[in-house]
């Protein structure tokens, strides 16, 4: 009984972690938002601006990975079974 | 995934660390030889013996077409390291290019049915040190001793120095390994829809994967195997500003 509920517990927390997904999605959003328009603006340095927008990207996408990784361990490593 | 999953199908969800092939005790410290190990090995024997044909037998001016390539290469990452980090930092070249290339075959080699190097957490851990510990020796050069110890009376920027490391690993490691969680779902829930319409062999799991595998195998492990050496690279530039 004390698993299974350890158990829904962490399954509920690992799906209350990725709501941490909107955020990063919203930014990433607005920043190739930006570099569409930039790219519209001028074309001839599309190049630059797409490397720049994807390391941007990237580094806007640390706090959503941050979460999964926390979900992950949640669900498949189970570390609060070992505290009862 | 392995191969006899595309003929059975995946039944039911089982998402682990990579598998133990021995473990002995040295010191009195059990060590594990796994998976990951095996493969990254098989990586670096590999890239050497591509490295060694292409480069064996060079003449000055190239008549063979690989030499052309290892040219090719060389020349681009020579390149990409003199935009990014500024003329001083050309002698970078070869640690950024190795990076990379372990980066993006310890990503793709799951392409042929091996498991992700670079989804086990020790890989990107173990080269963000390494990074980190770049990062860190060109603050030294840059600022002195004493200025480097200088920059951490505010305590704030412990924590920051710290994150580093910790955030490029996780990145690396959050997204090979979310993308092969993925497919491990995927597969199970299509092998699920080819069961419930009584198929016995899962006919559903050919095709679709595969255009979610682009995805989340090649272009995933290439922009991260990109991003990871790019932010090596600005790290250690920006220690010190150009003159």
């Amino acid at each position: 009984m004390e698993k299974a509920l350890v158990l829904a517990a962490s399954a509920i927390g690992a799906g209350l972690a990725m709501i941490a997904g909107i955020g990063p999605g919203i930014g990433e959003g607005f920043a190739v938002g930006k570099a569409c328009e930039a790219i519209g603006r001028q074309p001839e340095s599309s190049g630059a601006v797409t490397r720049t927008m994807f390391i941007g990207c990237a580094v806007a996408e640390s706090t959503g990975i941050y979460a999964f990784v926390v979900a992950l361990i949640l669900m498949f490593i189970n570390p609060f079974l070992g505290k009862l | 995934m392995k191969v006899s999953d595309f003929f059975q199908g995946v039944k039911e969800v089982q998402v682990g660390g990579p598998k133990i092939a021995c473990s002995f005790k040295l010191f009195g410290i059990n060590i594990n030889i796994t998976e990951t190990i095996i493969i990254s090995w098989g990586i670096v024997i590999a890239l050497t013996l591509l490295v060694l044909f292409l480069t064996h037998n060079m003449k000055k001016k190239p008549v063979k077409k690989r030499q052309v390539i290892a040219e090719f290469l060389v020349e681009t990452v020579d390149k990409l390291v003199k935009d990014t980090m500024g003329k001083r930092y050309k002698s970078f070249g070869p640690y950024i290019a190795a990076l990379f290339a372990s980066s993006i075959f310890g990503s793709l080699v799951s392409l042929i049915g091996l498991r992700s190097t670079t989804a086990d957490y020790s890989t990107t851990l173990s080269w963000a040190l390494m990074s980190f510990i770049m990062i860190e020796a060109a603050k030294i050069k840059a600022d002195g001793v004493g200025g480097y110890l200088k920059s951490f009376i505010n305590p704030l920027n412990i924590v920051s120095e710290i994150s580093t490391p910790v955030s490029m690993s996780f990145r690396h490691f959050g997204n090979v390994a979310g993308g092969m969680i993925i497919t491990t779902l995927i597969y199970f829930a299509l092998t699920g829809l080819s069961t419930a319409l009584y198929c016995d062999i899962p006919i559903f799991t050919i095709g679709l994967p595969a255009v979610l595998s682009l995805y989340f195998d090649l272009f995933s492990g290439f922009m991260q195997a990109f991003i990871f050496i790019m932010l090596t690279m600005i790290y250690i530039a920006s220690a010190k500003t150009e003159e």
